[in-house]
């Protein structure tokens, strides 16, 4: 009886020491600096509101660590959906007025390996600037980074909350240097294929109720021949 | 510094224990890494896609969204009833001609698969109606409609991009409102017919590659 105890508690402690490797593995670092961050081009810089409360509304399958907003808006709860978020929100630009709407669809991907530090969401945004016209992004986002330098602190501490300065880039692709494909739909944007990278800032997060202050941010690198005006 | 000689004070049977502890270890690292591999972490529903060949090339599939419990959302300064209740469009001059809606999307069999945004906003020169479909197990689709209605009460639209399984195709869609003309009390009040057509894009034969 002795051993099975004995090789039960060894299996759980090589699990949590599995665990534990995978977040703190060195090897799954940070992709750093975005590579719109060194761009010659011009860029289109949206600033938008991420946390629930602070959205114009916010859905999902009323399941999740999130709470929807307004209360009483229509949950996700359909098996084909249930994984799936929708947000609508305000999209301020460099100077803080307001430029458009942003909705964005964020669905848990398939194509999410943990063991290779990659907890993917396939999302797409839909946004209109009445300066510009409609635009359509397309990304894969990695929360890992996230999940390992917020939530699970958050997790850990007593009062299952995290209070800091958080700033990451959630774009990982499908472009090959890690930028979202965004298509120009309308307006003098209409017809035109750019990139563009999602981050976002986190100042406060807690394990019961998710974002509690945070800002995301949203960059679109016009072609080379083109200028933009809104940042 | 003193290190203890544990052979000396490990018995037979405290040796096999230990031994059992950390073969359970090694054991417990293997599955844990065994079954991130093996089970998948995120499985997406799929419900059967209801696709059919458009007599003129390319494949057509139907979507509908009844009105109005199919609404998530009804972003619009002009409507005096927020969808849902409680909902503050913003105010801003910017975006007073700008109207959004959020909606399920259902196929032909009326199962929900997937959300749907329609903007619409209206400018002096450039009126814009545009559709994103999105579908979670698939991919997503941005189409751009045309402002004027068609004959017959549709609107037709060009597919500008895709995502995913999407992203070579290429095609349009229609949008036509279908009132309801049962007399059922649960009925909707009618429902946004989405008819797609999807054309996936040629590409270049190889060099020296030859059509037969």
């Amino acid at each position: 009886m002795k051993y099975i105890v004995s090789l039960v508690l060894g299996l759980l402690f090589g699990a949590a020491i599995f665990v534990a490797g995978l977040l703190f593995n060195p090897f799954i670092a940070d992709r750093g600096l975005s590579p719109l961050s060194v761009t010659n081009a011009e860029v289109i810089t949206l600033n938008f509101a991420n946390a629930p409360e602070e959205t114009i509304a916010y859905t999902n399958d009323g399941e999740s660590l999130q709470d929807p907003h307004p209360e009483k808006v229509l949950q996700l709860w359909e098996a084909p959906i249930r994984s799936t978020s929708a947000m609508v929100t305000v999209m301020r630009d460099g100077r803080n007025r307001v430029a458009g709407i942003g909705v964005k669809f964020s669905s848990d991907s398939e194509s999410t390996r943990l063991l290779s530090g990659e907890l993917i969401t396939d999302s797409v945004w839909y946004v209109y600037l009445p300066e510009h016209g409609s635009l359509f992004v397309e990304q894969t986002e990695n929360y890992f980074p996230f999940i390992r330098e917020v939530a699970f602190p958050a997790w850990r501490s007593s009062a299952n909350s995290w209070r800091g300065n958080w700033l990451g880039d959630l774009t990982t692709g499908p472009g090959a240097l890690g930028t979202a494909a965004v298509a120009g739909g309308s307006g003098r944007i209409e017809g035109l294929r750019m990139a563009g990278v999602e981050s976002m800032s986190v100042r406060a997060f807690s394990t019961n109720t998710g974002l509690v202050s945070s800002e995301g941010r949203l960059i679109v690198e016009m072609p080379e021949n083109e200028t933009a005006d809104a940042d | 510094m003193h290190v203890p000689d544990l052979r000396g004070e490990l018995n037979c049977g405290d040796t096999v224990l230990l031994k059992t502890f950390f073969l359970g270890i090694l054991l417990g690292l293997a599955a844990a890494a065994g079954a991130l591999y093996a089970i998948p972490v995120v499985d997406q529903t799929r419900e059967a896609s209801i696709v059919t060949v458009a007599p003129n090339g390319g494949n057509s599939e139907i979507f509908h969204v009844n009105i109005p419990m199919d609404r998530i959302v009804l972003g619009d300064p002009s409507q005096p009833v927020a969808v849902p209740p409680g909902l503050e469009w913003p105010a801003d001059e910017t975006l007073a001609d700008v109207r959004a809606e959020l909606f399920k999307i259902r196929n032909a069999r009326d199962a929900v698969v997937g959300v749907a945004v329609r903007a619409a906003a209206t400018a002096d020169e450039n009126s814009v109606i545009d559709w994103v479909l999105h579908l979670p197990a698939r991919g997503s689709l941005f189409i751009n409609m045309d402002v004027a209605l068609a004959e017959g009460g549709y609107r037709m639209g060009k597919i500008s991009s895709g995502a995913r399984e999407f992203e070579q195709m290429r095609g349009g869609m229609t949008e036509r409102w279908v009132a309801n003309e049962s007399n059922d009390e649960d009925a909707p009040a009618g429902r946004i017919e989405l008819a797609t057509t999807y054309v996936g894009q040629l590409e270049p034969l190889e060099t020296g590659e030859t059509y037969e």
